[in-house]
């Protein structure tokens, strides 16, 4: 076996908790000095930096929330002054604000450095070629990446997503070893493989990472067979970096936690207690090394078990099950974070001739995510024209594709056609799973 | 000459159509013109009914949206030419006609037509000046 990083990967439990020790009093030191709403969250519960004094002390840290960094948008949650900071990054709130992460040059490295592990672990080399479809720009799926291949030496195909015959033609000119895309994006270019008749010989094609997105075993099992390849899922999020937080092995047997980086706990998310290794419950980060947005006991709001047993693969880092769910009502739509709020925040403000009532259903067509919101027309609201429909259609689909950031088809229904529910609004109907 | 219409918004769903007829029938009303606009995914039906307040007050319960309609009612002779006489004599006048349809039950010798334009005063007096036999049913 050969490791990426030996000295971390493999080191044993003694020292790697003195590792974690030290870098949780130093993150936690740098967070009350520099973040003031670390300081007040700290000082609110009378706890002070010298209170934590190894990894033990993690639980008496006060939680971080998605909503700590969208109060405080853009920058109040960084803890180093802005020109320190050599890259931005964002992921859609809950609300019409942004979730922004910033980079400083030891982070940007510290991200690289993981995904490297991660991409070394199922046997990536120097020279391989590897090509990412996944989006390049605010989200971090592309650049995270393509870093992580550049560190290790091997050769990146800044692709993007889209333009799926393009890419095709690339993966099969350039003999891409590596396919790093969503599962479903996969599937998607599996099915244009056999309309435009390319077979798997046609490619060289050895690994894909996919991730960004929760997919389950037959999803694996059709991509490994009908690309010739091995699928590895990979795990992350930007707020505690972006994609290799965690990454299988070539074992294929739950994600390996940077947890060196990244130290993870379960918790129950409704007492918000620790859980033993094993029980599953919410995933929280705490960002040890991060020194531009360090997070402390982030809550991801992901629904996962830490894995009981140690991987055949010889690294000693944490693993993680599958992801089972969210603790909020969060959707991944190819690979893109979409919140049920989002939606109705726009039709709430959109226009006077819809009510406040609509439905979202996701479904899977020819292998692509797609949303399609229904609304419903206000009452006393009729069109005698098609052309006035289609208008405010299109008001909403822009108001709607500019606040998530992906198009949604938008079905507009009569008044009281949709179900009324009694307790909490049943507004997703999620056809994928 | 003015024409009141009502136009029914249908989300295109199997059994919608068939619920507004069973509920005009229901109310006893009479549907005496009807057309209907598509697209893939609505529809808007345009009727004329012997009685459209009724008719207005049944639908909106029954959970349709629903909105009224002032359009331009005329006849014309069953014959070669009657058509495009008015609808140049329109263009000539530069009204633009958002939609139209004909609406049938006049007899052998006549249609009715019906359309939608921007200023239905304008076009009233336009087409009555020239003779164009009104078409007032409601």
């Amino acid at each position: 076996m050969s490791y990426f990083n030996k000295t971390i990967e493999c080191m044993s439990f003694e020292d790697k908790k003195q590792l974690l020790s030290k870098n949780l009093i130093d993150v936690v030191r740098r967070v009350y000095n520099n973040v003031l709403p670390y300081k007040e969250k700290m000082d609110e519960i009378g706890l002070k930096p010298s209170d934590i004094k190894g990894i033990d002390d993690i639980s008496k840290l006060p939680f971080t929330l998605k909503s700590d960094l969208r109060n405080n948008y853009p920058f109040g949650m960084f803890a180093v002054p802005q020109d320190e900071i050599i890259r931005l990054h964002a992921s859609s709130g809950t609300t019409g604000k942004l979730t922004v992460v910033g980079y400083t040059k030891n982070d940007i490295e510290n991200w690289s450095e993981s995904c490297a592990r991660g991409l070394y672990g199922i046997g990536v080399r120097k020279g391989s070629v590897i090509h990412i479809a996944y989006g390049y720009g605010l989200f971090t799926g592309g650049l995270g990446l393509h870093y992580g291949a550049e560190y290790m030496g091997a050769t990146a195909v800044p692709v993007s997503s889209g333009n799926t015959a393009r890419q095709l033609m690339l993966l099969k000119d350039f003999k891409a070893e590596v396919l790093c895309c969503t599962p479903s994006y996969a599937l998607h270019l599996i099915d244009e493989m056999k309309k435009t008749g390319y077979s798997k010989d046609d490619l060289s094609l050895k690994y894909g990472v996919f991730g960004a997105e929760s997919w389950t075993n037959e999803m694996r099992n059709t991509i490994e067979k009908e690309l010739g390849i091995k699928a590895y899922d990979i795990y992350g999020l930007s707020e505690i970096s972006g994609p290799g937080v965690a990454m299988e092995c070539e074992f294929q047997n739950g994600c390996h936690v940077q947890d060196d980086m990244f130290y993870p706990e379960i918790i129950d998310p409704i007492t918000l207690k620790p859980l033993p290794v094993g029980e599953e419950g919410e995933l929280v980060f705490t960002t040890l090394t991060k020194e531009g947005i360090p997070l402390i006991r982030y809550r991801t709001r992901d629904l996962c078990r830490i894995l009981p047993d140690r991987c055949e693969c010889g690294r000693t880092t944490l693993r993680l099950d599958k992801i089972k769910g969210r603790t909020d009502d969060m959707l991944i739509i190819r690979g893109v974070n979409v919140f049920p709020s989002q939606i109705e925040s726009c039709i709430l403000k959109c226009d006077d001739r819809i009510s406040p009532h609509f439905h979202i259903t996701v479904d899977r067509h020819n292998n692509l995510d797609r949303l399609t919101v229904e609304v419903e027309l206000a009452p006393e609201i009729a069109f005698d024209e098609i052309q006035l429909i289609q208008a405010l259609t299109q008001k909403l689909d822009s108001d709607i594709s500019s606040a998530i950031g992906i198009r949604a088809k938008i079905m507009l229904v009569s008044n009281g056609s949709i179900k009324r529910s009694e307790g909490k609004a049943v507004r997703v109907t999620d056809n994928r799973k | 000459m003015k024409v009141k219409q009502i136009a029914v918004f249908l989300e295109n769903r199997k059994g919608r159509l068939c619920d507004f007829a069973k509920i005009l029938h229901e109310a006893n009303i009479n549907i005496k013109g009807m057309y209907i606009a598509d697209t893939t995914d609505y529809g808007i039906l345009r009727v004329i009914t012997n009685d459209n307040d009724k008719a207005m007050k049944v639908l909106k319960e029954n959970g349709f949206n629903t909105t009224v309609t002032e359009l331009i009612g005329f006849k014309v002779a069953d014959k070669p030419g009657e058509m495009h006489k008015v609808l140049k004599l329109l263009n000539d006048s530069n009204v633009d006609i958002s939609y139209l349809y004909s609406y049938s039950e006049l007899g052998s010798n006549q249609a009715a037509i019906l359309i939608k334009v921007e200023d239905n005063d304008f076009v009233s007096k336009l087409l009555l000046s020239n003779n164009v036999e009104p078409f007032i049913e409601n």
